[in-house]
């Protein structure tokens, strides 16, 4: 009866405004009524989703969803393959081969999701969980191996942290460890694009936490009112290593501030990747006709610890965890496959192995590849080594060489 | 009763305007101009030459430059109706207001923006309205625009970036409207950080650090903007970095300084040469980082005697690498200790800036008791 009454005031409260507006036409409207402005004009944004986790039964059929069902089955085989890969340099690291990592564990539906509805030409900045991008994109096991390895073979010359990948060959923008540095540089990028008038966007990737930092404001304002083809997709999966989103934000999450910027909105479930795909999709499609900017907030969960420096049971039980792993986007995923035959176990222990096997042998030949040369030490400080850092090197060489 | 308290505010209020205006202790005025500009005597002119101040020279060659590279953009705060220092007048009207615009006010955004635009291989110019307010942005600056190429092995930079922001003593800027910030950035491999000292250098080094292949912060010395006139060549011109300039030649002691200092310590030099009967030899560093050793050393061997003099705080300032740098390498010519002459270690402040700049006076204490050494 009383929440009736306060949707009924909700409601008519709003149709005031929106009248107010019109008439005015203005981006402003009067009222005599003193009240402060909270949550009740704001409703919860509702998350979309396609793959109905409680009733699997009730599933679209893949011709509902109009999908091709040899994409469905290379999204998955590339969750799966992330999911090798992360246990396998995770273990790595355990066993003090590699000095860091961090796993993507429950988060593969964003990454892939997105990643399958992008064209490849798209730029990508991301923040350091979206690995299955690259993967996606059809970066090998050992590219990703290498970096993690700082061996010869690394496009980045051994100079960053494991997980920091780039790759101009798969528009990847190389990471770096500052959170949030790369939003509003993803902004720019794009109102690049549009300058050269091609017809691409830009996708950003970020956590609910690097939300919070100041370079976030800036990015989504900026895209806003500078009107630029870019996507933003915040994974938010509820903790910023050990805080949780109730003391990140107090407010509806991360959707809630994108139509506060001006900016369109959408939130997904990250773990249905049907959702996130179809998601993105759209989102492509209006920031391509429209040159504006849009927010994806896909709401998932971090199964895994923040990284192999983290503990996460410090600040979280088990417990917790284990109510998560039956709605994690693989699970879900396979179960909707199999209902249409499109998967089975058999061929599921088929690609583990073989895929086990493949990474197994790429870490044995990134571990063999030496580091790189000592000069790449002093290279690429800037387009031509001057004086101050080539004149020492000289100096020394005697002794290094 | 509200109208009187008005009044008498006003009248008091005009009445100290009053009083300032008056010349105190021989003083005209409080905002005095701690220095003589010295028109640029050395640089070649070719083509047509027009008489210019150097805000006028800084948008001639934004002129000049986005004429050259259609796809590069201007922006920042304000910059689309002139500028607050009227840098950018007439660009937005002649490339159009996808080329030339204002961003909202927020510096990490215009500088993480500039970056981003690099990125793709776009020329980007960015403004930060005074140098005072770049610190929002020193995390894009020094984690990220200086490390882009490092970090990624060189698939991707952000060398199309420049970064340009007015500095410097300007009479009555006060704590956030006079600081040199330059030593912060001499810190960070990856960023190149260059003072031009008058119209000539500003036009030739900005067009030299937008065509650089790296992240470049140009600070422009604010009280030139007007103060500085000078021939200006209308060419296209650029002026090396990483080159130090040697603007009067002399024997008896070396003054390094760069932007505005330059004119105090030529200034001095006069003061030196008429007082003392000794010749100095004035160095504009022009690119603090990296800088030219090589022309500071080769000229303190000869002289055997060096003052380093900036506006900003003695403490970590850039003086300090050179004096370090000099004392390593020229140890066995020098024959008195490195003088410094700075900028006192506190805020800069409103009132008492004509006691805190190291002005000729101080210059010259601190010469005589070099050359007395």
């Amino acid at each position: 009866m009383i929440s009736n009454i306060v949707s009924k005031f909700i409601f008519r409260r709003t149709i005031v405004l929106y009248r107010c507006k019109i008439r005015m036409e203005s981006n402003f409207c009067y009222t005599n009524e003193l009240s402060f402005i909270n949550k009740m004009y704001s409703p919860v944004i509702p998350t979309y989703r396609v793959l109905n986790n409680e009733y699997i039964q009730k599933s679209p059929t893949v011709q509902e969803i109009e999908m091709d069902t040899n994409l469905l089955v290379k999204m998955y085989t590339t969750m799966i393959s992330l999911n090798i890969i992360d246990t396998m340099l995770y273990e790595c690291q355990r066993q003090g081969r590699i000095s860091f990592y961090m796993t993507n564990f429950g988060e593969e539906a964003v990454q892939i999701g997105s990643a399958a509805a992008l064209l490849s030409d798209d730029i990508v900045y991301a923040q350091y969980r979206e690995s299955g991008i690259l993967l996606w994109r059809g970066l090998n096991f050992s590219d990703l191996i290498n970096q993690c390895y700082g061996n010869c073979k690394d496009k980045n010359k051994g100079r960053q942290m494991p997980v920091h990948y780039g790759s101009k060959e798969y528009k990847f923008v190389t990471l770096s460890s500052p959170l949030t540095t790369q939003l509003p540089q993803a902004v720019g990028a794009a109102y690049g694009l549009k300058q050269m008038q091609k017809n691409l966007c830009i996708v950003c990737y970020f956590g609910e936490g690097a939300a919070s930092e100041g370079d976030a404001h800036a990015a989504l304002n900026f895209a806003a009112t500078l009107i630029c083809p870019v996507i933003f997709i915040c994974r938010n999966n509820q903790y910023a290593i050990s805080t949780p989103i109730q003391q990140q934000y107090g407010g509806d999450g991360i959707a809630a501030r994108g139509p506060a910027y001006g900016i369109n909105t959408i939130r997904v479930d990250g773990n249905d990747i049907i959702a996130m795909y179809n998601a993105t999709k759209f989102a492509r499609e209006y920031t391509i006709q429209e040159k504006k900017p849009v927010l994806i907030e896909a709401m998932t969960y971090r199964i895994g610890h923040h990284s192999t420096s983290d503990n996460s049971t410090m600040y979280r039980s088990n417990q917790e965890i284990n109510s998560h792993k039956n709605k994690i986007p693989i699970v879900l995923f396979k179960k909707y496959l199999e209902q249409f035959n499109l998967w089975d176990m058999n061929k599921e222990e088929n690609f583990i192995n073989f895929n086990k096997k493949t990474v197994l042998e790429a870490i044995t030949i990134a571990e063999k590849h030496k580091i790189p040369s000592w000069e790449d030490l002093f290279t690429d400080v800037y387009y031509k080594m001057p004086n101050h850092i080539s004149h020492p090197v000289v100096e020394e060489t005697g002794w290094l060489v | 009763m509200i109208l009187s308290k008005l009044y008498t505010r006003s009248t008091r209020r005009g009445s100290k305007f009053f009083r300032l205006s008056l010349p105190i202790n021989g003083r005209p005025s409080c905002r005095n101009i701690h220095f003589t500009y010295y028109p640029d005597t050395r640089t070649v002119r070719t083509g047509e030459v027009k008489e210019m101040n150097m805000f006028q020279a800084i948008n001639n060659a934004l002129h000049l430059f986005l004429e050259k590279d259609k796809t590069s953009v201007f922006f920042g705060e304000d910059v689309e109706f002139g500028g607050v220092f009227r840098c950018s007048i007439g660009l937005k009207d002649r490339f159009g207001q996808s080329r030339v615009f204002n961003t909202p006010l927020c510096e990490q955004g215009i500088v993480g923006f500039g970056i981003g635009l690099a990125n793709v291989g776009i020329t980007a110019i960015a403004e930060i309205q005074f140098a005072d307010y770049i610190f929002p942005a020193f995390d894009q600056l020094v984690n990220e625009a200086a490390k882009c190429r490092y970090r990624s092995g060189g698939q991707f930079d952000c060398g199309k970036l420049t970064v340009r922001a007015p500095c410097g003593a300007v009479g009555h800027g006060a704590l956030y409207h006079s600081q040199s910030p330059e030593a912060y950035f001499a810190h960070t491999p990856g960023l190149r950080v260059v003072v031009p000292r008058g119209p000539v250098q500003a036009k030739g080094l900005l067009l030299s650090c937008i065509e650089e292949q790296d992240p470049c912060i140009f600070f422009e010395p604010k009280i030139l903007y007007r103060t500085a006139i000078d021939t200006v060549s209308l060419d296209y011109y650029k002026l090396p970095l990483e080159k130090a300039e040697i603007v009067r030649e002399g024997d008896a002691i070396t003054l390094i300084g760069w932007g505005t200092q330059i004119h105090v310590l030529l200034e001095t030099a006069d003061l030196v040469q008429n007082e003392l009967g000794a010749s100095c030899e004035v160095i504009d560093l022009c690119s603090i980082l990296p800088w030219d050793a090589e022309t500071v050393c080769n000229s303190v061997k000869k002289t055997g005697r060096v003052i380093v003099s900036h506006e900003a705080p003695l403490s970590q300032g850039f003086g300090s690498e050179i004096a370090a740098t000099i004392q390593e390498e020229c140890f066995l010519s020098l024959e008195a200790p490195i003088g410094r002459v700075t900028g006192w270690d506190t805020p800069f402040p409103h009132v008492h800036e004509p006691f805190y700049l190291p002005d000729k006076w101080r210059c010259f204490e601190s010469i005589k008791n070099t050359l007395e050494y």
